[in-house]
């Protein structure tokens, strides 16, 4: 049985104890009937002429993990930032684990997809966001809502600020064989409110997993956001990411994505200004080795005057790795004075190691300043020799010189241990011994 | 020459198109529609060999299989091409050997499109081959040509007297079933010109073609074919235009470029097809396939200045498939009004120490939208290929618009690709800066048009410059100088 049946079969399995006359079942099963339709993307699709989906859905994936499974708190304490100081929402498996979370509803509200969804208290919120930023149209998008029913749910109220940041990690237990993960995340950040998140999906044993996971952020008037995605899973993880920021007035976002391992990654991120004066930053650092593939596909819509938006991807690849950059900025005829800028280097390291990118850029209005730079090359064969020169080994030489051209998306970075951690993993990524503390 | 940059727009709006006039000529009209007994007959009229009837058969076939392509990001009613006339010839004698023989009302055409072919012989030394409604009617220079080796006729004539070095090459770089337009071409062509430069061989003149789609109802199917053999160098020159009409017209080229070991070709268009009224009635749909392929040490270039065609979609490439090939892209477009235009090229890099220039400048004006669509590919067999693409768009006005789609696919490791692309209008600091130093607004506006179109604009010949600072003027008048 092809797996797209198999989606569409089980739905019988999944509906059991939920109300279906529910209106958001109603938008479920709407969706799934979009999913039917269009099935999943092929490389026919513009969106993913680079990147195949063949290879993962050839194979089977449970749906519904059978057993509970449990993990104890030595075995994943070193992917938690911190041990206390945060907000944690932990799923294994797609499971909500009270165990290992620590959430809230003090002030704000760090809590469960599948509590707000049926809590009549959160009723409001649900209507008025849940899946009303994703597009209608997007076959895999409509996949998660069809099955959409565990996640995080994270609303900061007016005016508060979010003392600590939030983590949301998956965990991937390795006890099925092979497991199809679908969360879905919604955060509102009210107006005048701040708030930090860091998402992660990591698998703990070799096992196929993929995660289509998709999120819904809101930014009212004046609100912040700061979201960090590690991306450093196994080589037999897969994780399709679609996030969809709508950003009212005045209102920052910011997303660092680090791809530094899984087998396939395709991120997609987009913005839409909703409001003048928003202000967006995508920044992103790849590092890829082995057979790994990974897909940036961002879209800024800049829709209102006088936003501004900023993104910088860098990427490094060795062996036989692939990465495709696919970024887009639209812009509206009503959206004069944007500001929109675009970079994306790459390093291929190994000749067997392959780049795709497509910045796109269309434009509308007239008074705008928008240019996207592209460049693929080499270490600067000057700089080595200076290095070596010096007495660097060229080996060592060539590993800093590619940490130093990672290493600058980081500067900003705001969580000062989450820099560090990350600088570290780039260091050892590199093999750089950077010989002295960050 | 002074012009604000409300005037400018007002002037770029009202802009008539000066080469709007039709010239009554008896022609020789098939009736509309396609199939394969119009291809057979086309065939026919050209008294063309058994092996090139069966190669335009071959064509049809494929292509009554394709669909025609929705990709490009453009939007139009698709031509109907069951009713156009395939074939349309002046009726008068085809062949002439001297300007003396030629319809004098033709010689008027040439005159009005301000190549008088009297004046280009003395001056610039330019050999004009001259195609109407897609048959060749003129072609100036042969003798002084063939004293050199240098084979420059219709390829009609091509096909009958030099068939082996047609054969050899036609389609060769642009295969029949290339995409749907190509095919349709490869059915359908009546004429274009054919070039052949020898071993070792400068033409020592710029070669040049002009196109005119003159009846109405009729589609211009031309097909060039440029071969520049080893050490070889040319430059080639091609122009077009159309009367005004209120339906639109097709134009549905190929040009095929062939550069052996260590040849030149220079390729050099200025595309001025009607494009349409104020309102977007009419125009010329610009649907061209040009594509050149480069041996060991040799190098292609293009330059263009597209100024007309209601629709444009036209990518001329370069497959640089030898060793330390070059290949060359300029490009500026301007569209106005209703216009549409997505045009680009295609770099792909398969031998080692190959490199590409891509300079491509796009001005939109009025109700216009104007897209960059470029391919760079490095295979992975092709060490130290190196690329610089820019993309430049300049928009006047708030209802137009400017696109980039750039696609860059790299294999190799020791590749170096840069892009960068910009989009904006005229810089209210940058008119500040010229005010500051005495530079008055209007003035300020010419000098940065100016500017901005000149890197490609130096890349045409001398002889064709002045045309295309012409042609660039209808749109950009006041703004150039």
């Amino acid at each position: 049985m092809e797996f797209k049946e198999k989606l569409l079969s089980s739905y019988l399995a999944f509906e059991e104890g939920l109300d279906l006359s529910d209106s958001v079942h109603k938008t479920r099963a709407k969706a799934l009937k979009i999913f039917e339709e269009k099935g999943f993307p092929t490389k026919k699709d513009e969106a993913w002429k680079y990147t195949s989906l063949a290879s993962l859905i050839s194979q089977d994936y449970s749906l519904f993990p059978k057993s509970e499974a449990t993990i104890e708190l030595k075995d994943v304490r070193k992917y938690f930032l911190y041990d206390t100081d945060t907000y944690k929402v932990i799923f294994i498996d797609g499971v909500y684990s009270p165990f290992l979370s620590n959430t809230t509803h003090d002030g704000l509200d760090v809590c469960l997809m599948s509590a707000a969804l049926i809590k009549p208290k959160y009723r409001k919120l649900i209507n008025a966001y849940f899946n009303k930023m994703a597009p209608q149209d997007d076959s895999l998008t409509a996949l998660n809502t069809s099955y959409a029913k565990e996640g995080a749910f994270i609303y900061i109220p007016k005016s508060t600020v979010a003392e600590k940041p939030i983590e949301i990690i998956h965990f991937s237990s390795g006890n099925e064989n092979a497991l199809w993960l679908q969360p879905r995340n919604l955060i509102v950040v009210d107006q005048n409110a701040q708030v930090q998140i860091i998402e992660r999906h990591q698998s703990l044993k070799e096992h196929p997993v993929v995660t289509n996971s998709v999120s819904e952020i809101y930014l009212h008037k004046d609100s912040f956001l700061d979201y960090y995605k590690l991306q450093n899973d196994l080589p037999s993880a897969s994780l399709i990411d679609s996030t969809y920021i709508h950003q009212e007035k005045n209102s920052h976002a910011s997303v660092h994505t680090f791809s530094l391992g899984g087998k396939l990654i395709r991120n997609n991120l987009n913005y839409f200004h909703k409001g003048e004066h928003a202000l967006s930053t995508l920044k992103g650092v790849t590092i890829l080795e082995g057979k790994q593939h990974v897909d940036h596909s961002t879209l800024v819509h800049h829709a209102q005057p006088n936003c501004e938006s900023h993104q910088d991807y860098k990427s490094i690849f060795s062996n036989r790795s692939e990465g495709v950059f696919n970024g887009k900025i639209l812009v509206d005829k009503i959206a004069q004075k944007t500001n929109a800028f675009q970079q994306n280097n790459n390093i291929l390291i190994d000749d067997n190691a392959t780049v795709n990118t497509k910045p796109q850029l269309e434009i509308f209005a007239d008074d705008v300043k928008c240019s996207h730079g592209c460049t693929i090359g080499q270490l600067n064969e000057e700089v080595l020799f200076y290095m070596r020169s010096r007495g660097i080994p060229e080996k060592e030489a060539k590993a800093l010189m590619t940490y130093a051209f990672a290493n600058n998306v980081l500067d900003s970075v705001q969580l000062p241990s989450l820099k560090k951690r990350i600088n570290q993993q780039i260091a050892n990524k590199l093999g750089v011994n950077l010989g002295f503390e960050l | 020459m002074a012009y604000t940059e409300e005037e400018l727009k007002k002037e770029l709006e009202t802009k008539e198109y000066e080469y709007g006039f039709y010239t009554d000529i008896e022609s020789d009209t098939f009736p509309i529609g396609l199939s394969e007994d119009i291809v057979r007959r086309i065939s026919e009229k050209k008294e063309e060999p058994e092996w090139m009837t069966q190669w335009r058969l071959d064509a049809y076939e494929s292509w009554v299989k394709m669909e025609e392509p929705d990709w490009a990001n453009v939007k139009y009613k698709k031509p109907d091409l069951q009713a156009i006339s395939y074939y349309s010839a002046p009726k008068k004698k085809a062949k002439y050997d001297s300007l003396d023989q030629v319809d004098p009302e033709l010689l008027e055409t040439f005159n009005k499109l301000g190549i008088s072919i009297d004046e280009q012989k003395k001056l610039s030394g330019v050999a004009v081959d001259i195609v109407i409604d897609s048959v060749s009617v003129a072609t100036t220079f042969r003798d002084t040509l063939a004293k050199k080796g240098i084979i420059f006729c219709p390829i009609s004539e091509a096909i009958k007297e030099y068939p082996e070095l047609v054969k050899k090459y036609i389609g060769s770089v642009i295969p029949p079933k290339d995409n749907y337009y190509a095919g349709l071409n490869s059915a359908v062509f009546t004429d274009g010109s054919f070039c052949y430069i020898p071993k070792g061989v400068r033409c020592p003149m710029e070669l040049s073609t002009y196109f005119r789609i003159n009846q109405a109802g009729t589609g211009q199917f031309e097909r060039t074919l440029v071969i520049a053999d080893e050490g070889s160098y040319v430059s080639y020159l091609e122009g077009c235009t159309a009367p005004s009409r209120d339906e639109n017209q097709l134009h549905a080229a190929v040009v095929e470029l062939i550069a052996l070991d260590d040849a030149e070709i220079k390729y050099s268009t200025v595309q001025n097809w009607y494009p349409g009224n104020k309102e977007g009635k009419g125009g010329v749909f610009n649907f061209v396939t040009k594509r050149g392929i480069c041996h060991n040490r040799s190098k292609i270039s293009w330059t263009q200045v597209e100024t007309g065609s209601a629709v444009t979609w036209k990518y001329p490439s370069c497959i640089l498939k030898g060793d330390h090939s070059i290949g060359e892209f300029y490009s500026i477009a301007v569209t106005n009004n209703y216009q549409q235009a997505d045009t680009g090229t295609k770099m792909i890099h398969l031998g080692k120490n190959t490199r590409s220039t891509i300079i491509s400048k796009g001005i939109s004006a009025g109700q216009s939208q104007n897209s960059y669509r470029g391919l760079v590919k490095v295979g992975a067999r092709a060490k130290n290929a190196r690329n610089f693409s820019q993309c430049d768009s300049l928009l006047m006005g708030n209802d137009c618009g400017a696109h980039t789609f750039p696609y860059i696919e790299a294999k190799s490791n020791s590749a170096q690709i840069e892009h960068e692309a910009t989009t904006s209008k005229i810089g209210e600091e940058q008119i500040f800066y010229c005010n500051q130093r005495g530079i008055d607004t209007e003035k300020a506006i010419a000098l940065i048009v100016n500017g901005f179109s000149k890197e490609v604009l130096n890349k045409l010949p001398m002889e064709f410059a002045v045309e295309a600072q012409k042609l660039l003027e209808i749109s950009l008048e006041g703004s150039v100088g």
